[in-house]
C-alpha cells in the first residue's frame, strides 16, 4: 500500500527524518507512535505530498508520489489540527469538499452518527474544538477510499464520540481499508491497531505487533512498554 | 483551478472589504464628475488616485487574503488538486474581485454621466486596463512575498515596503539620478527606468494617451516619440504583462517546493 525508502527531511538545520524505511501493506491498521517531535506528522505529510522530502522515494499503491496529485483521490486524511475557513458553515464546507473531490459520499450517515445535525448551519469559527474535530472526522470518512490517514483522531472528542469513532474505524477496516493512525492515547492505540511503528530520532525504532513489543520490553502493560522502548 | 477560483471569489464577494472598495470607487467617481463637470478632466484626477491607490490595495489585500486563507489552503493541499491550481486559483480570485470592484465602481458613474457618447472613452478604458494590470501585478507580488514569509508581520512589512519603493522611493531615486547625471544623455536611461517600474510605466502610458506629455518635463518629447507610436504602446503593454507573468510564474515555482 505504502512504501517509503530512505526518507530524509530537514526543517532548517533540524533533521526530522533520517533515512526512514517503511512498508505498509493493505488491509490493516497501523499506528505510528513516537515522542513529541519524532516526525510522525512529517511522515504523514510527506506521504500526502504536503511536505516535500529532501531525499527518498515514497510510493502509494505502487506508484511514486513525487510531483503527483491524482493519487490523493485514494486517500482520506484527517489533519491534526482542525483548521477550517472560519466564515464557512459546516454544510457549506462539506458541499465544497464534495464539489472538489467529485466522488460519491455518504456524509448523512456520519452526521447522524456524531450528532452534528444542530451544527450544520453554524459557522465553523463558532464551533467548539470537539465539534470541529467531529466535522473533521465526517470529512475524512465520507468518501470511500482504500487508504485512511488519521493524525491524532481522538483530539478533543467526548467519550461517546470516541466510541463512535472506534466503531467507525472497525467498520471501515472490515471493508478492507488500510489505516495509518498517530495518537498519544495508548489505550486507543491498543484497542484499534494491528501493528505499531515506533519512530525515534527520525528512524523506525520498532515495527511489529503490540504483543511483540510487550515481549521485547518485558512489560505486561502497553503504555509501560512504549515508555520502556526508548530506553531499551 | 476554476473551482478554487470560484470559492476564493465567492469568499471575497461575501467579505465586507470588497464592498467597501467598490463603494469607495463609486463615490470617488461621482464626486470627481460632480467637481470637474467634465469627463476628460475627471479622468486625469482619477489617474493620480488610481496609480497610487490600486497598487496599495492590491498589495494589502493580497497579503491579507493569503495569510487569512491559510486554513483553506491546508485543507485543499490534502485534496486531489494540483498545488499550482490552488495558488493560481486563489490569486485569480483576489485579483479578479479587486478588478471587478474597480471596473464596476468607476464604470457605473462614468457610464451614467454619458461616457459612451464622449470621446474620453478610450482614455477611460486605458485607465481601467492599466488599473487592472496594476491590481494583477501588485496582488501577484504580495502573494509571492506572503508565500516566502511564514511570519505575517514580516510579510506584511515587506509587502508595504515594496509598494512604497515602487510608488514613492523609485521616483525619488530616478529624479535624483537625472539631476546628478544631467550632463549626460539620459533619454535611454529614463526610458528604461520607466519600463522597470509598473507604476511609472502606467502613469507615462496614460499621460501620453491623454496628450499632456508636457507634464513629463524635458524627457517628454522622447517619451512621446516612443510611447506615442503603436510600437511604444505595444512594448508598454508587453512590459506590463511581463510584470504580471513573472510573479505568477514564481508563485507556481515556489509553491511546488514549499512544505505545509
Amino acid at each position: 500500500m505504502i512504501q517509503v525508502e530512505n526518507l530524509h527531511k530537514k526543517f532548517g538545520k533540524n533533521p526530522v527524518l533520517t533515512g526512514l524505511d517503511l512498508n505498509i501493506h493493505a488491509g490493516s491498521i497501523f499506528a505510528v507512535l513516537g515522542p513529541n517531535g519524532s516526525g510522525k506528522t512529517t511522515l504523514i505529510k510527506t506521504v500526502l505530498g504536503m511536505v516535500i522530502p529532501d531525499k527518498g522515494i515514497i510510493s502509494v499503491m505502487d506508484s511514486p508520489v513525487k510531483n503527483q496529485w491524482k493519487y490523493r483521490q485514494q486517500i482520506n486524511y484527517l489533519p491534526q489540527i482542525a483548521n477550517f475557513p472560519g466564515n464557512l458553515k459546516v454544510l457549506e464546507l462539506i458541499e465544497m469538499i464534495k464539489d472538489i473531490r467529485q466522488m460519491p459520499s455518504d456524509e448523512a450517515q456520519l452526521i447522524a452518527r456524531f450528532g452534528l445535525e444542530p451544527f450544520l448551519d453554524k459557522k465553523l469559527s463558532n464551533l467548539s474544538g470537539g465539534t470541529k474535530q467531529k466535522v473533521n472526522i465526517v470529512l475524512a470518512f465520507m468518501f470511500n477510499c482504500p487508504l485512511i490517514i488519521l493524525d491524532e483522531p481522538t483530539n478533543g472528542l467526548d467519550p461517546l464520540a470516541l466510541i463512535r469513532l472506534k466503531e467507525l474505524i472497525f467498520e471501515e477496516k472490515a471493508k478492507g481499508k488500510t489505516f495509518l493512525i498517530t495518537s498519544h492515547i495508548m489505550q486507543f492505540v491498543e484497542e484499534v491497531s494491528d501493528e505499531v511503528v515506533y519512530l525515534l530520532e527520525g528512524k523506525i525504532y520498532f515495527k511489529g505487533s503490540i504483543n511483540d513489543l510487550k515481549v521485547k520490553t518485558k512489560q505486561t502493560n502497553f503504555e509501560h512498554a512504549i515508555a520502556a522502548i526508548s530506553t531499551y | 483551478m476554476i473551482k478554487i477560483l470560484k470559492y476564493s471569489f465567492y469568499d471575497l464577494m461575501r467579505s465586507r472589504w470588497s464592498y467597501v472598495y467598490f463603494l469607495f470607487y463609486l463615490l470617488l467617481g461621482f464626486v470627481l464628475l460632480f467637481l470637474n463637470n467634465e469627463l476628460s478632466k475627471a479622468v486625469i484626477t482619477l489617474m493620480n488616485v488610481i496609480i497610487v491607490l490600486v497598487p496599495l490595495i492590491g498589495t494589502i489585500f493580497g497579503v491579507m487574503y493569503f495569510y487569512n486563507s491559510k486554513e483553506f489552503t491546508e485543507l485543499l493541499l490534502a485534496q486531489p488538486i494540483k498545488r499550482s491550481s490552488i495558488f493560481f486559483g486563489q490569486y485569480l480570485g483576489v485579483a479578479g474581485s479587486l478588478t471587478m470592484s474597480l471596473v464596476l465602481g468607476l464604470g457605473i458613474p462614468f457610464a451614467l454621466y454619458g461616457l459612451f457618447e464622449s470621446n474620453a472613452i478610450w482614455d477611460f478604458s486605458l485607465l481601467l486596463i492599466t488599473g487592472a494590470f496594476l491590481t494583477m501585478i501588485f496582488s501577484g507580488l504580495a502573494f509571492n512575498i506572503a508565500l516566502s514569509n511564514e511570519n505575517k508581520i514580516k510579510g506584511f512589512g515587506y509587502a508595504v515596503l515594496s509598494w512604497l519603493f515602487l510608488a514613492v522611493i523609485y521616483d525619488g531615486l530616478f529624479l535624483m539620478s537625472l539631476i546628478v547625471f544631467e550632463q549626460y544623455p539620459l533619454d535611454n536611461f529614463s526610458l528604461m527606468a520607466t519600463m522597470f517600474n509598473p507604476i511609472d510605466l502606467s502613469r507615462t502610458l496614460i499621460l501620453l494617451k491623454l496628450d499632456i506629455s508636457a507634464l513629463l518635463g524635458y524627457t517628454g518629447a522622447i517619451f512621446k516619440q516612443f510611447f506615442g507610436t503603436n510600437l511604444g504602446v505595444v512594448i508598454s503593454l508587453i512590459m506590463l504583462s511581463l510584470w504580471t507573468l513573472i510573479p505568477v510564474w514564481r508563485l507556481g515555482y515556489k509553491s511546488k517546493r514549499k512544505d505545509f
